[in-house]
């Protein structure tokens, strides 16, 4: 197909990689913006889930909060901000619509991964004389790890995904190779665009399952 | 004149806004629903049958489930632009983008809801003579409505939601006047189209809520009973 073969000539052509507007300039305000959005997400969510999931309360909240995130359109979001003057705070609309997006996934699995840890096993371990903290650190983390890490991986996806979106304000990003094309009828470079985020979609996916594998607590026993 | 002050000094909220561009607000909520059902609709018909494949044939589960999911990795606005090539600029071009991305969520319900079907109430339904079709519309299906109906609620809620980067291709409904309002900072409409958009997906989710119940009536008994028990 025609543009198939136009698309890998785009992508094989020096001239579009490299500058101010080139691919690889795109591919680091991407995932600079992703990165510092999921890290800020994670800082939120993660230890206010931990934390209602060891005490076991605000279930409720946590999936409802998941489930409203869902009904809130990213480019609703985003344009909002960009009608008022933090439009001219750079990566600021972008990072906070995007860490919104991240929360609920991320609230839900690490809340959800810390109740479903077999309450046999919390007993237990009390009855072995472990405090809270203890009880924390050994035995519900680890056990809900699993959980925690699959959040992880789908926030961190969508975030990548999303963060394209940030092109249709005018914000950077591998979204604006996906614009500039559409603006300039260049459908190689629109496919090319995609074919780029779609990729780095797949490879932070496939990076972090290597990461989840490394590291996870359970990893000697499965 | 007093009224279209708030035009001009280009406030948030904004009733001469509502008055004057109701027709504007009416036409594109009328393309987000229309985009959102039929892409939803689609989707379910799509689904239904991967699912009973996925299910069926376990060699095909994992390609199923692993292609649905790859394609919920691919960025909505990338979406539409892959689909370009095939589609032009046409409402055709979102509605596919968007019933690729409704696939993996149904088909991961349904494929769950059937799996969860009592083994018994099969086994009973076989020991009565049911064939495999009137067992999969009379007993496996009821039984794993309320699964499919949560996918079907996710769905669609997602979908009122990514209906407005429809808006690349000028078939996003109210995200068109989120666009439309952004190089001028027109206040009004963008957080009119915004608020409209939330408040669809919360009615689209409270209607499908009420289906729900009225097509499951049993699962109220039985929660009712459960709570009698206690």
């Amino acid at each position: 197909m025609d543009v198939l073969a136009r698309t890998w000539a785009w992508l094989g052509t020096g001239a579009n990689w490299a500058g101010e507007g080139g691919a690889w300039h795109r591919l680091g305000e991407h995932l600079y913006v992703s990165g510092v959005a999921m890290a800020l997400a994670c800082a939120v969510a993660l230890p206010v889930a931990l934390y209602l999931g060891h005490v076991g309360r605000g279930g409720a909240l946590a999936v409802n909060l998941a489930n409203a995130g869902r009904a809130v359109p990213v480019f609703a979001v985003l344009a909002l901000f960009m009608v008022t003057p933090l439009r001219s705070a750079g990566y600021v609309p972008t990072i906070i619509a995007l860490v919104l997006f991240a929360v609920p996934p991320l609230l839900t699995n690490a809340y959800v991964g810390m109740r479903e840890v077999d309450r046999a096993v919390v007993e237990a371990a009390r009855g072995m004389g472990m405090s809270g903290g203890q009880l924390f650190v050994r035995v519900e983390l680890p056990l809900a790890y699993p959980m925690v890490m699959t959040g992880l991986r789908s926030a961190a996806v969508q975030v990548v995904a999303t963060a394209t979106i940030a092109a249709m304000v005018g914000q950077g990003g591998l979204g604006r190779i996906i614009t500039a094309g559409f603006n300039t009828y260049d459908t190689p470079q629109v496919v090319a665009g995609a074919l780029l985020v779609a990729v780095l979609a797949l490879l932070v996916e496939a990076v972090l399952v290597a990461v989840d594998r490394l590291f996870s607590p359970l990893r000697k026993t499965v | 004149m007093a009224g279209q002050d708030c035009l001009v000094t280009n406030d948030w909220i904004c009733g001469e806004y509502l008055r004057s561009r109701s027709q504007e607000l009416i036409d594109a909520t009328v393309q987000h629903v229309g985009i959102t059902g039929a892409s939803v609709a689609i989707g379910l018909v799509v689904s239904f049958p991967l699912a009973l494949l996925a299910r069926s044939r376990p060699r095909f589960a994992g390609p199923v489930l692993g292609l649905t999911t790859v394609l919920y990795t691919i960025p909505s606005l990338a979406m539409f632009s892959l689909l370009l090539p095939f589609f032009g600029l046409s409402a055709a071009l979102v509605v596919t983008g968007l019933v690729l991305y409704s696939l993996t969520i149904l088909v991961r319900n349904t494929v769950a809801g059937l799996e969860a079907v009592p083994a018994e109430a099969r086994e009973a339904a076989r020991g009565m003579g049911y064939g495999p079709a009137r067992l999969l519309w009379e007993v496996e299906l009821p039984l794993a409505l309320p699964a499919l109906m949560a996918g079907l609620r996710i769905a669609t809620v997602s979908t009122v939601a990514l209906t407005t980067v429809g808006s690349i291709v000028g078939r996003g409904g109210l995200g068109n006047l989120i666009e439309d309002a952004l190089p001028s900072f027109f206040k009004a409409q963008v957080l009119t189209a915004s608020v409209l958009c939330v408040l669809l997906a919360v009615a689209a989710d409270l209607l499908l809520l009420g289906a729900q119940r009225l097509l499951t009536p049993w699962t109220r008994i039985r929660d009712a009973g459960t709570r009698g028990a206690h």
